[in-house]
């Protein structure tokens, strides 16, 4: 049997392989058309929270301790208007036995796969996600491959990638490192087939629910310790998965009343596929370059359907500069005693930012840290890109050019999130469901999904389709 | 260099050829191939730039360029980046010292 295994031959098999490897048969939630039934998707293939925190407690995992950073609210109140300056919070994720969130993540993949009998994992990832799914797997006796996009032609990689193969093969898994390209997925797909091993994919229904029980968490220790729960918490967004299940989780404290910040590295300007751009960059995740393509279309990811589905939870989106990233990461470490990962601290400095504009008594939590070391920490990546041509100096951040120049904000006052239009993103969204799916003509069950996954208003929902010229059944949705 | 059966090594192949690339990939990107990096045990004696096939952590058994033996990281914590020394004295300067609020 001569299979073709060219990249259009492989790709055309992608449904069949990845129906293999992840075990859920997604045509049970289809509609047909746009819509599909996410609850009932997350229901029935998910676990529940009592289940995944008694998996997670099984491994170690979460209850991680919930710091306030007294000295950084401080240093805000000093550039805030006379009130202003909420009292910012970290939850210490790199306490995880894998140094991030994402062991949360891995938990309930790698726990799914061993209970349906696979032999071993496979993660296409460059960051952190790659580290937890070799601990889990190391710990649940399961074989592991990661594959991780991570040098560019000239056969040069970034730091923190490197450091993140060291990782994972220390837990004893194979890494296969690639150059710069989408076919990332080819040989991802080449490699599920070739040995049958479960695909741990960052967007299945039981990887997502793993974050549920972070957001759990936070709120029951917010009104532990506060007696109440947090105003707004701040998510560093990239596929999605990270805001989607943080977000679940606290509506299933009954937190309704927390607002949900999504915050990414501008990466303006640089295409993620390049290969003479690729080492241009600062950040290899919880940028732009992911944040925006998954928001507008989750469904880009290695399985049918992303469970990580960020529009549905945001109440806003900012983006925040690589200097100002450095910066903050530099202040944790100096006025808190605490060196965390910088790809971590993303959300961080979009909280001092957001701080100035709520009141002193308010609270704003950064719902997650990573580990640091060699390589993954702001002076190799420094060095790094000062090594591949990028200006470092002090100014003001907003003249940032990604790509050009690395700019430290010249006073704490500097730091500025800047806001994403949301509607826009939604817009886009919508504009993507009907491209992706041929729709001519939406229906009710199309215009109530496309609702819920934009979290917005029927009126919202049908102005974008008029601006369109989609048409729409005219009923009473009743929603 | 020489590697024997059994060692730890290194090895590179190419994944897709320039003109194999997805349709979908950058200019810049097109030109140049997939290239791919794989660790595992050498099947057989060999010289450093040979072909060899070689068997990874997860036994899968590949084949490639050998490019080197016992592989270690050399990944470190970089070099003085001056300017961020100026960052932590600025920032305890501004939150412990006299600069206030209006």
């Amino acid at each position: 049997m001569n299979k073709d295994m060219s990249y259009l031959g492989v790709m055309s098999r992608r449904n069949k392989i990845m129906k293999n490897a992840v075990g859920i048969d997604y045509e049970a939630f289809e509609s047909g058309t746009i819509a599909f039934d996410y609850e009932k998707m997350m229901k029935e293939i998910g676990y529940t929270l009592d289940e995944m925190q008694s998996i997670q407690k099984n491994v170690s995992i979460g209850n991680t301790p919930i710091i306030e950073l007294k000295n950084l609210t401080k240093l805000s109140r000093k550039v805030s208007p006379k009130g202003k300056g909420a009292r910012i919070f970290i939850k210490d994720e790199a306490s995880n036995p894998s140094g991030s969130f994402k062991a949360r993540r891995a938990a309930n993949a790698v726990y799914h796969a061993k209970r349906l009998g696979y032999k071993g994992v496979i993660a296409a990832t460059s960051g952190n996600y790659g580290a937890a799914v070799a601990s889990q797997a190391a710990m649940h006796g399961l074989k592991c491959i990661i594959v991780q996009e991570c040098y560019d032609s000239k056969g040069k990689g970034q730091p923190e990638i490197i450091e993140k193969a060291r990782k994972c093969e220390a837990y004893g898994a194979e890494v296969v490192q690639l150059t710069v390209g989408p076919e990332l997925f080819y040989t991802f797909l080449r490699l599920l087939e070739e040995t049958g091993y479960f695909n741990a994919s960052l967007y299945t229904p039981f990887g997502i629910a793993g974050v549920e029980t972070l957001g759990y968490e936070l709120a029951m220790q917010f009104r532990e310790k506060e007696g109440r729960d947090p105003d707004v918490v701040v998510c560093t967004n990239a596929g999605g998965g990270n805001l989607t299940g943080t977000a679940r989780g606290l509506i299933k404290a009954g937190a309704f009343d927390t607002k949900v910040i999504g915050a990414s590295v501008n990466l303006k300007g640089l295409h993620m596929a390049s290969d003479s751009q690729f080492n241009k960059k600062s950040f290899t995740t919880g940028h732009t370059g992911f944040g925006i393509p998954f928001s507008t279309w989750p469904d880009r990811s290695d399985v049918p359907r992303s469970a990580g589905r960020p529009l549905r939870y945001m109440d806003r989106y900012v983006t925040i500069n690589q200097g100002e990233v450095f910066y903050i990461t530099e202040a944790l470490a100096q006025l808190e005693g605490l060196e965390r990962g910088p790809a971590g601290n993303t959300s961080l400095a979009a909280a001092f930012s957001i701080a100035q504009e709520l009141d002193e008594d308010k609270i704003i939590v950064v719902q997650e840290t990573e580990y640091t070391g060699a390589g993954k920490h702001i002076q190799p990546q420094l060095t790094f890109a000062r090594e591949n041509g990028i200006e470092i100096k002090f100014g003001n951040p907003q003249d940032e050019i990604p790509g050009e120049n690395i700019i430290f904000p010249e006073h704490p006052s500097y730091i500025k999130a800047r806001d994403i239009d949301l509607n826009k993103i939604k817009k886009s969204y919508i504009k993507n469901c009907i491209e992706k799916t041929n729709v001519t003509n939406v229906s009710s069950e199309d215009l109530e999904f496309l609702i819920k996954d934009t979290k917005s208003s029927e009126e919202f929902v049908k102005k974008v389709l008029d601006e369109l010229n989609i048409k729409y059944l005219q009923e009473n949705l009743g929603v | 260099m020489n590697a024997k059966k059994g060692d730890w090594v290194l090895i590179h192949n190419i994944v897709l050829k320039p003109e194999e690339r997805a349709p979908q990939v950058p200019d810049d990107t097109k030109e140049v191939p997939l290239e791919m990096w794989v660790k595992g045990f050498i099947n057989h004696d060999a010289s450093v730039d040979d072909e060899v096939e070689i068997t990874t952590m997860t036994g899968r058994i590949v084949r490639g360029r050998l490019i080197d033996i016992n592989p270690y990281y050399k990944h470190d914590y970089g070099k003085c980046v001056p300017e961020l020394l100026k960052i932590g004295l600025q920032l305890k300067d501004i939150t412990f010292g006299g600069e206030d609020r209006e």
